[in-house]
């Protein structure tokens, strides 16, 4: 299945899932400390784990863990791709 | 002839082994400092490689070259005004593209420029393969495949490094960055103005000027116009900017910084397609595994729990053996002086004054070794990031980042080095909230005080009593947190976006380095300001040295020599024995009651007098009243001052000193007020100015100062009138 819904936030994912990333949005500050990161536009994403207070999560792009809350991951507009 | 002595810098990302690197290439030959104006930390180590002086400086480890935060603008401010010989870019070659953004910038500086392509043997078992001539070819910047925690590849590293330093410099356009038409116009554009009406103060070149103004980079901005007499070409430059800055984002959509962190990106996508081949998805990580426990929903807290605890344990039990051996050693020394030396004040002053003082404060290193030790090893295995993921929820509700929980863990150890690992924090507001509520975990320097009070008056529940202690520390700080974060300091909270690095077996090198830098801090603040608060304590306490005594001592013991003398001709041997003792303690028994007598009247009594109605109703007398203001000087003093005040004898050592105080009349309420009060008030001279340093303002600095005292008295005036209250 490779259907695409246009709202899905970052935030929206479980644990294990992919998705590759469409936009990201919020203050000019963190768009570009999650660019830089190396979160850009089509770069894909898996959600690897929530915090055990299920804040913040860590998720896994381009190969490192990286840790992000839940607010921030929120602002991250991702498609999902079919799991390998 | 004198050897030549090339500059070389090292760069990298956080994590991608950069300080083993440099470990390894000087070895114990480094200087640590603080990079001026700032309190990031700067190490630099000179070594003889290759015919050279090398003078090496480890550069903060940064993602970027953006002014984010200031790791970030000193490493960049050092490529620009230093004009290091030679910088070596480190690549974590399991992380290739991220760490090629910041080779990409460093390219953009057109700096001598040289990858150190590091831990290529962790990448191969991951499956990935670099292809480095490729690499170096494609960026035309020299690559060596280095193994840091081998040593591997460092001798060639230097090697290379030597010689293209001593090439002739020539800047090669070709390999840089290329942004779309869109962007290559704007910069074009920014550049024909930056060489027509700014050619004496641009940063760097043209180019790279141009491109960070183009992102809006404002120290740049501010370093091309201080060069510049007019108004009228500032205000004509930053129209420029904004105009083209309006062309990009109208074209684009978007920012222009976030198109060119976009299209760096897409470049070094390029980059990578063409010098990594990916084997089949055979990876066994390792750290993942480590995570599925350690960061796990049920096993993640227990474990951390359990890390702190063991850390504490490991601190208090076992470097109670060595504590041992240090006060044994301070006592033989003490005993040996004794003899030597006739008495004079200079006796008094070394054997009171400074091994009394010192000697009571030299116990506690082997604590403070072990207590750095674990947090070298938490901060070197990757632990550390770890702590701070499962801690930022929690941190998130006092309004602060999970990194502040580094800061407030390290405050355990000593506020010192805390208040400056804040740095790590990127808002303002966080790092000065976080500053602020850090002197209330309490230092290693405060536990001597409670371990002395809670043991003579707890008991067997000395070490329950420590440890709400130390709880109502952290609730304090939660509490100080929550409220300067809805008041004075509101805002919103950094991103938290963190690299969990992969786990790696730490160096047994870097964690000593590690270790031995911390508790040499420590032995500088013994060798200066506690050398010079012991004497000082001793001098206000010693002096005046002609007191007016009550009663004349000499004569009285002189009395009581002759009564036993007249008893002992018709006593029989045994007798004697019994006599010679009564006589012994009834001397001893003068001799206290002078000795208190004489610290009473001496200056420090007096200042201990003068304002012990302040501390009088939260139950401390005048000589707690005097340890507590030389605990400003340093929290370790408050013992060694309640050594000098409260004992009799030359003895330093915990039992005796417990007994002292029992014998004093302080009870277990005033004990606790006591120790509360050590707690909460005034954080030490050092720490203040750290305080001061680290947020950069005497206001706070003042604020940390008033907030703290007045929230000290007045807990202790809660816990000392309501004991009395209940009957205690």
């Amino acid at each position: 299945m490779n259907a695409t819904s246009p709202d899905l936030r970052l935030s929206q994912l479980r644990e294990g899932q992919s998705a590759r990333i469409l936009r990201v949005g919020g203050s000019s500050v963190l768009r570009r400390r999650i660019f830089e990161m190396g979160i850009v536009k089509g770069a894909e994403i898996t959600v690897e784990k929530y915090a055990p207070l299920r804040d913040p999560l860590e998720i896994v792009v381009k190969g490192y863990h990286l840790s992000l809350r839940v607010e921030e991951a929120a602002q991250i507009m991702v498609e999902r791709v079919p799991q390998g | 002839m004198p050897r030549k002595t090339i500059t070389i810098a090292l760069a990298g990302n956080p994590n991608s082994g950069k300080t083993t690197l440099f470990n390894n290439i000087t070895g114990a030959h480094q200087k640590v400092g603080n990079w001026p104006g700032v309190t990031v930390e700067k190490k630099e180590g000179v070594v003889i490689r290759h015919g050279h002086d090398l003078k090496i400086i480890d550069l903060p480890g940064t993602y970027s070259l953006t002014p984010f935060s200031i790791e970030e603008i000193v490493a960049r401010n050092f490529i620009l005004e230093e004009h290091p010989d030679v910088v070596i870019d480190i690549i974590d070659a399991s992380n290739l593209e991220r760490s090629l953004y910041l080779a990409t910038q460093l390219r953009e500086i057109d700096c001598r420029v040289l990858f150190a392509l590091n831990m290529a043997d962790m990448a191969q078992s991951r499956g990935i393969r670099i292809d480095a001539d490729k690499l170096s070819e494609l960026l035309d910047v020299p690559v060596v495949f280095t193994i840091g925690n081998r040593n591997e590849g460092v001798d060639d590293l230097l090697k290379t490094a030597v010689d293209l330093a001593e090439k002739s410099f020539q800047i090669s356009q070709g390999r840089r960055v290329k942004y779309s038409p869109d962007i290559e116009t704007a910069i074009l554009r920014l550049q024909e103005v930056l060489v027509r009406d700014y050619s004496t103060s641009i940063p760097c070149n043209p180019r790279w000027a141009s491109i960070k103004l183009l992102e809006n980079d404002q120290i740049v901005r501010n370093a091309i116009v201080s060069g510049t007499p007019t108004e009228a070409a500032v205000s004509l430059l930053d129209m420029e900017i904004q105009k083209q800055r309006h062309y990009i984002q109208a074209r684009f959509d978007d920012d222009p910084e976030i198109i060119m962190t976009d299209e760096r990106y897409g470049f070094i996508a390029g980059i990578v397609k063409e010098v990594v081949t990916t084997s089949t998805r055979h990876r066994v990580d390792i750290s993942r595994n480590i995570d599925l426990v350690l960061t796990n929903r049920f096993l993640g807290f227990p474990i951390f729990i359990f890390f702190i605890w063991a850390m504490f344990q490991l601190t208090f039990s076992i470097g109670a053996y060595p504590m041992e051996w240090i006060e044994s050693g301070v006592s033989w020394i003490s005993t040996a002086l004794d003899g030597l030396m006739a008495e004079s004040l200079i006796k008094n002053l070394l054997l009171n004054g400074i091994v009394a003082g010192v000697g009571s404060v030299i116990v506690f290193l082997p604590n403070i070794l072990i207590l750095f030790f674990c947090i070298s090893l938490f901060e070197d295995t990757g632990y550390m990031a770890r702590a701070a993921f499962l801690m930022d929820k929690i941190m998130h509700l006092i309004g602060l980042h999970g990194k502040s929980f580094i800061p407030m863990l390290m405050g355990f150890g000593c506020n010192v080095p805390a208040i400056m690992s804040a740095r790590t924090l990127e808002s303002e507001k966080d790092r000065i909230l976080t500053i602020l509520i850090t002197p209330f975990m309490s230092c290693s320097a405060r536990l001597p005080i409670y371990i002395v009070l809670a043991g003579a008056f707890f008991g067997e529940r000395a070490g329950t009593v420590i440890f709400a202690i130390y709880l109502i520390g952290i609730l304090l700080s939660i509490g100080t947190g929550r409220v300067l974060r809805s008041t004075i300091l509101k805002g919103l909270d950094a991103p938290f976006v963190m690299e969990l690095p992969p786990y790696r077996i730490p160096m047994i090198k870097s964690v000593m380095i590690h270790m031995w830098d911390r508790s040499r801090q420590f032995l500088k603040k013994m060798g200066n300001i506690i050398l010079v608060g012991s004497v000082v304590v001793w001098a206000l306490s010693t002096f005046p040295s002609d007191i007016k005594y009550s009663r004349d001592y000499d004569l009285d013991i002189a009395g009581i020599n002759a009564r036993y003398e007249a008893l002992f001709p018709s006593a029989n041997p045994a007798m004697i024995t019994a006599l010679e003792s009564n006589r012994d303690e009834e001397i001893d028994r003068l001799k206290m009651a002078r000795h208190a007598e004489r610290t009473e009247k001496s200056y420090m009594g007096r200042l201990g007098k003068l304002v012990e109605p302040v501390f009088l109703p939260i139950g401390i007398d005048w000589k707690g009243s005097v340890a507590l203001i030389s605990g400003f000087v340093a929290k370790e003093i408050v013992v060694s001052t309640m050594g000098i005040l409260y004992v009799v004898k030359g003895d330093t050592d915990t039992e005796a000193m417990s007994a002292a105080l029992r014998d004093s009349g302080m009870t277990a309420l005033s004990a606790l007020s006591l120790m509360f009060f050590v707690l909460i008030y005034l954080p030490c001279m050092a720490t203040v100015v750290a305080i001061r340093r680290e947020t950069g303002s005497i206001g706070w600095m003042m604020f940390s100062l008033i907030y703290s005292s007045t929230l000290a008295w007045a807990i202790s005036f809660c816990i000392y009138q309501g004991g009395r209250f209940l009957g205690y």
